[in-house]
Parts: C-alpha cells; sequence; structure tokens
C-alpha cells in the first residue's frame, strides 16, 4: 500500500484544477461571443464565422459576454489571489529567463524538449502561462475601459482612449487565443499532461 | 433663487438615501444570484433556462452599473477639431426612413410624476438657457463618432416642470415610434441634455428634429431622438431595444 502510493506524485492542487476548468469555460464563452459583438462593427477587414459564434445576434452575445464576464473574474481573482499568497506562482512559475525561454522552445520546435517530471514546469511553459494570465488581466482591464469609458476614463485613458482600447481588447483576445491553441497542441503532443489537470497526479516517472 | 438651491440640495440628499439603498438591494440581490447560479447548473442545457439565467445577470448588470455610476464623473469632453465628419446616421431604420416632424405643429408632452403638465412648444424650449458639448457618441455596436450637441440641460428642464426626483424611471416616446427609459440618476446628471441643435445648426431630421436627448454616459441608443413624451415613473419601462434584449442601464 506504501508503496503503491509513492508511486504517485502531485502535480497540480485542487484549487488551481478547479480555477483552470472555471477559467476554461468562461474565456470559451467570453471568447465565441466577443467574436459575434466584434462582427456587429469591425474593427479590420474581416468578420468571424458566424458558426463559431455565440448568442445569435448582438444583444444575445452581449448577454453571453457580460454574464461570463463575472464568472471569469470571480474565478480570476481566486486563482491569482491563490497564486501569490500560497506562493504557487513564485514556486511554479519562477524564475524564468528570455535566454531559458529561448532555449526550451527550441529544443521543443525539434521535439528534444524532455517533460518528465510534470509538477515542474520548463521555461517555455512558464512563459506562456504567465502570458495568459497577463493577457486575462489586459482583456479584463481593456473590457472595463470599454464597458465604461466615463466610469473607467482613467483606464481608458492609457490605453489611448475608447478607440484605443478596443485595439487592445482584440490584440489581448488574439494573443490568449494563440496561447490556448499551442497550450492544446502541447497537451495532444504529450497526452500523459491531461489526466493531471482532472486527477491531480501523475504516476512517477523512474 | 435661494428656494431653488434648497430643493437641489434636498434633491441630493434624497438621491444619496437611494443609492444607499439600491447599493442594499443589489448586494442582496448578488446573494440571491449565486444561489440561483448553483440551482440553475442542471438546466443549463435547457434553452428556457438560460434565457432566464442571461436576463438575470442582464438585471444583475443593471444594478452593478447603477452603482458604478458617479453623478459627478464627468464624460470627456473634446475640441471643435475632434469633430467627426460626417457624423453617421443611425436607427432601427434606413435614411430614407427618417420621419419629418412639423415644427409649428410640434408640442413636447409631458406626464407622470410631473408637478407642471403644461406641453412645450419649440420656441418655449429654444428659449430656455442653452449649453453645449463635444462628446464621443458611442454605439452599442462598438463604433464611436463625436459630435457637438446645444440644449438646455435636461436637470434643469426637470426642475423647472416639477419633476419628483425621487422617481426611478424617465420614459421617452418619440416621433418614429422608438421608446426608451432611463434611471434617474442620469437624467440628472450634468451633461445630460436636451439638444436642439448639432454643429451648431437646428437639429437635422436625420439626427432627430426638433430634439434629441444627449446622454454621454450612455449608449447610442439610450440617447432618443425625435422626442414628443416624456413621462416620470417609479415602473420600468423598458424600451424598443431593452425589451428585444439589449440591456437596459448601458451606461458608458
Amino acid at each position: 500500500m506504501e508503496a503503491a502510493q509513492a508511486q504517485w506524485v502531485k502535480v497540480h492542487p485542487l484549487v488551481v484544477r478547479v480555477t483552470h476548468w472555471i477559467n476554461a469555460f468562461a474565456i470559451l464563452i467570453m471568447v465565441a461571443s466577443g467574436w459575434r459583438i466584434y462582427n456587429a462593427s469591425p474593427l479590420f477587414g474581416f468578420r468571424f464565422p458566424n458558426d463559431l459564434t455565440l448568442g445569435g445576434w448582438l444583444a444575445g452575445a452581449l448577454q453571453w459576454h457580460f454574464a461570463a464576464l463575472w464568472l471569469l473574474v470571480l474565478n480570476g481573482i481566486v486563482y491569482v489571489g491563490y497564486g501569490i499568497f500560497s506562493g504557487h506562482f513564485r514556486r511554479k512559475l519562477f524564475p524564468l529567463t528570455p535566454r531559458a525561454v529561448l532555449s526550451d522552445v527550441l529544443a521543443a520546435l525539434r521535439g528534444k524538449l524532455a517533460h518528465d517530471d510534470l509538477a515542474v514546469y520548463n521555461a517555455a511553459q512558464r512563459a506562456a502561462y504567465l502570458a495568459i494570465i497577463l493577457c486575462l488581466v489586459v482583456l479584463v482591464l481593456s473590457g472595463l475601459a470599454i464597458w465604461k469609458p466615463v466610469q473607467f476614463q482613467e483606464i481608458a485613458w492609457l490605453m489611448g482612449g475608447y478607440e484605443g482600447a478596443r485595439l487592445v481588447h482584440f490584440f489581448a483576445m488574439a494573443l490568449m487565443v494563440l496561447i490556448a491553441l499551442v497550450h492544446i497542441v502541447m497537451v495532444i503532443l504529450v497526452p500523459r499532461t491531461f489526466p493531471t489537470i482532472i486527477t491531480g497526479r501523475a504516476r512517477r516517472m523512474s | 433663487m435661494k428656494k431653488r438651491s434648497m430643493e437641489t440640495s434636498l434633491a441630493d440628499h434624497r438621491g444619496k438615501l437611494i443609492r444607499s439603498i439600491e447599493r442594499r438591494l443589489f448586494l442582496k440581490q448578488g446573494l440571491s444570484l449565486g444561489a440561483l447560479a448553483l440551482l440553475s447548473g442542471c438546466e443549463l442545457t435547457d434553452g428556457e433556462g438560460v434565457q432566464k439565467m442571461l436576463l438575470a445577470m442582464s438585471r444583475w448588470n443593471d444594478g452593478a452599473q447603477a452603482w458604478l455610476f458617479n453623478s459627478t464623473k464627468l464624460a470627456p469632453e473634446y475640441p471643435e477639431s475632434a469633430i467627426t465628419k460626417p457624423f453617421p446616421f443611425n436607427a432601427y431604420y434606413g435614411e430614407d426612413e427618417v420621419r419629418l416632424v412639423d415644427a409649428a405643429s410640434y408640442k413636447l408632452e409631458l406626464s407622470g410624476l410631473i408637478r407642471e403638465k403644461k406641453p412645450w412648444t419649440l420656441p418655449e424650449l429654444y428659449a430656455l438657457p442653452q449649453t453645449s458639448q463635444i462628446t464621443r457618441h458611442i454605439c452599442v455596436e462598438g463604433w464611436s463618432a463625436i459630435g457637438k450637441w446645444s440644449g438646455v440641460r435636461f436637470s434643469d428642464f426637470l426642475a423647472r416642470v416639477g419633476a419628483d426626483a425621487t422617481a426611478k424611471y424617465i420614459g421617452f416616446e418619440c416621433a418614429d415610434d422608438y421608446t426608451t427609459s432611463i434611471d434617474m440618476a442620469t437624467a440628472l446628471h450634468p451633461q445630460t441634455v436636451l439638444t436642439f441643435r448639432f454643429a451648431d445648426q437646428i437639429l437635422p431630421p436625420k439626427y432627430g428634429f426638433p430634439m434629441k436627448l444627449r446622454i454621454p454616459t450612455k449608449l447610442g441608443f439610450k440617447n432618443p431622438k425625435h422626442i414628443t413624451a416624456m413621462y416620470v415613473t417609479n415602473e420600468y419601462p423598458g424600451g424598443y431595444w431593452e425589451d428585444q434584449g439589449y440591456n437596459w442601464f448601458s451606461g458608458s
């Protein structure tokens, strides 16, 4: 019994697993409804395919966007609060140097990035997870500036006003979606990481 | 003069009391909403349940926005050089269907919790003290445009006709069959102006002749044009777009 237990290593704490999935659900709603909102008055010369959007029309999309907003923000506060105060961020995401990120990304592209201990994130993962957290912070701030360009005019001002905040919101979304897609591709390439974000543990390799 | 300033300070005081009550109600609603979200989890696949949840969240967001609304925070104003030319036309119909209102026979009707319900003619309205603003009009679709509007400060007009400033809503009926309604706090905001001019000219029909209520703290569709009647009430009045699912408060 003791020996069997010793073969399992704890990878993700419960708070991280729960907030990860709530976050994934909230982001899916925010992106799909956000694309519909974008389509009502496109910033650029294209529209998102309506089949990939949520809400059916602008009013429906806005309802979804401003409902899921609360889920995203409250869940985000729990996750970031936990990450900071438990030392989770400090232990898992740092130290982080540009050199380490570059060498890990190059190794990953050559298919040579080792990921034996699932409890330790390599530099490419650290950078990606940190970037997605920052993207979400920027998305929420720029979203507040677009939603309330009078009440939160100081935030809007930092982004070059209302129209600037729309651009910031769009590009932060684009970067976040890109990182999320890479994240999903990596999980598909290294499938044994997938159960750990549900069960929280992995079998020790050696 | 003295009497009027006392009235406004009383109105301010009542406003604060109402806001604190609204705040408490908002927090209370929040708790029941959390419970509702847990309960409705099982029927997330049911279309009707989803619609109810989304509408409940939209009502919750009305409360959140009323709570966030700062009656002394001003919308940014711009120089003449920032004005968008041409200013876009927007309505629930095409530009070729713009309603023409006859200036000579026009009367603004008042009803509900208003002391002096005498209708107003255009010359009477034009004779009131006028103010101008250059502000950003933001559409619910996302685009925005800067324009210059002039008219009478709405809070002055409401004080003049003896509107009950403790009432919750003001509803509007328009010559183009459009309707909308706003909260009293926004109606009393210093930048909420009953405008008769656009770019220093009498409002052309496409921008809402004879008047548009300009509210730079709300989205464009909450700025009614061609207003023919307004009423003060405590019963939620809804509106053309609001009844179809757009968020009622829609504040900026």
